[in-house]
């Protein structure tokens, strides 16, 4: 098998790997990048805990080859801090207890992260369906929906 | 240490990323074994994860120039088969004049599907309970395909044959979707039962693109259903219900029979044969309403 070799930026970083044709670029990020914030759930887009930005476009990373990503710009859950400041949503979600086992929450933190981007003051309801793809078997829900809120009003008020 | 390098395990799978049209195609046509077109990704790498397939060769159609764009074209819009329905429901040209074949697609899976997911995808896949499919059956929506002899154009509605099957021939790959210009007093709507509110399966749904006079009156329809038969269907007796009407509540009664009486449904854990059959009727009324609504009449 021939790998290939692929040119992205990763959290404002240009990277580059060799790749093989079949693998994913969850795959990539964790087994050949150290990028471990990704997690895979299910493997087949129905969890989202592997949840990256392709190009501006939220995305779950198992459903992407990572030979696709060539030329593209990513970002993962790595690049949501500013060195030692956490992001408002992370700092939310530790605040408000919006998190258990934590398998899910770096790709619900990329999800909301993304809704906040392009509308910085979600509806409770707007913030169930953008979230609807990101599956938690632990929280049951209420306290993420309640942590992006608080992070959205800090954020609008920054 | 070593890092684990996994990979899906097809390791004499072939990547290719061609220019053009014309050359996704050649490799398509010339390739030995089974091959897989890759635009959004989110059916092909969920078969291929599965093992239902193991390609020698996926054709990457992205990189293909106009593949990811939207224009328009004589009054309508030509969409191009690598866009996503993310970037569909942010085009407001395509929503105000087509808002039944954007609602539709739009109800496909998650936030993360839909920044990938492409309606020639959801129409290749072959599925009956495609949610993009009978909207754009209704829309008369056209496929433009690229093969080894050159393009053609097809009605969307000829593209499916049974669950899984596509009429496309080997070496073909759809390269965009026109959705058509219509007269003014014109919309469409589609609907979809679920027993959940997202993230879910159509088990019946029903599309319905209207034309009115200037007083309200329906002088031309167009009706499919999907997930009530091997294919998306598209019902011109139902249709027919409605031409001359105000969608009056007789009008819409036989509308809906005769949606009914099209059915051919399967029984499963998700609906009864019997239960598919009567609501595939009650949504083709209750999208027929939506869309007069839209189209402006009283």
């Amino acid at each position: 098998m021939k790998n290939i070799p692929v040119s992205t930026t990763i959290n404002g970083d240009p990277i580059e790997f060799l790749c093989g044709p079949d693998e994913t670029l969850l795959e990539v990020l964790r087994n050949r990048l150290g990028l471990t914030g990704a997690k895979e759930g299910c493997g087949t887009g129905d969890c989202g805990a592997c949840s990256v930005t392709l190009n501006g476009r939220l995305v779950c990373s198992c459903l992407v080859l990572g030979a696709e990503a060539e030329g593209g710009e990513i970002s993962t859950v790595e690049g949501l801090a500013a060195g030692d400041a956490l992001h408002p949503l992370q700092q939310a979600f530790i605040d408000h207890a919006a998190l258990q086992c934590g398998v899910c929450t770096p790709g619900i933190l990329v999800a909301a992260k993304s809704l906040l981007d392009k509308n910085p003051n979600p509806t409770e309801t707007e913030i169930r369906y953008w979230l609807a793809g990101n599956l938690c078997r632990c929280t049951g829900y209420d306290k993420i929906i309640k942590a992006v809120q608080i992070a959205a009003e800090e954020m609008r008020s920054a | 240490m070593s890092l684990k390098i996994t990979g899906i395990g097809l390791v004499n799978m072939q990547y290719a990323r061609p220019e053009t049209a014309a050359e996704a195609s050649k490799l398509l046509a010339e390739a030995r074994g089974a091959t897989r077109v890759l635009a959004g990704g989110t059916d092909v790498l969920v078969q291929l994860k599965a093992g239902m397939v193991e390609p020698d060769l996926i054709v990457d159609i992205k990189k293909i120039d106009g593949i990811r764009s939207i224009t328009q074209e004589d009054g309508g819009y030509r969409v191009g088969a690598a866009v996503s329905g993310a970037e569909l429901g942010e085009h407001a040209g395509v929503v105000a004049l087509w808002p039944g074949v954007v609602e539709g697609f739009e109800l496909i899976g998650s936030t993360q599907v839909q920044g990938r997911a492409t309606m020639a995808g959801n129409l290749c896949n072959g599925s009956p309970a495609a949610d993009s499919v009978p909207g754009m059956v209704a829309a008369q929506a056209i496929a433009r395909i690229q093969g080894p002899a050159g393009t053609r154009d097809c009605p969307v509605a000829d593209i499916p044959v049974s669950p899984g099957k596509i009429s496309l021939a080997k070496g073909e790959i759809i390269t965009s979707i026109f959705l058509p210009a219509r007269p003014n007093h014109a919309s469409d709507a589609y609907l979809r039962f679920i027993p959940r509110t997202e993230m879910d399966i159509a088990v019946a749904s029903a599309a319905v693109s209207l034309v009115l006079d200037g007083a309200g009156v329906c002088t031309s329809a167009r009706v499919a259903l999907g997930a009530v038969a091997p294919t998306v269907v598209l019902v011109r007796g139902a249709a027919d219900c409605l031409v001359g009407t105000k969608l009056e509540d007789s009008a819409l009664a036989a509308l809906s029979d005769a949606c009914s009486a099209a059915c051919n449904p399967i029984d499963d854990k998700r609906g009864t044969v019997e239960f598919r059959t009567q609501v595939a009727g009650v949504l083709a009324k209750r999208a027929a309403r939506i869309a007069y609504d839209r189209a402006g009449g009283r």
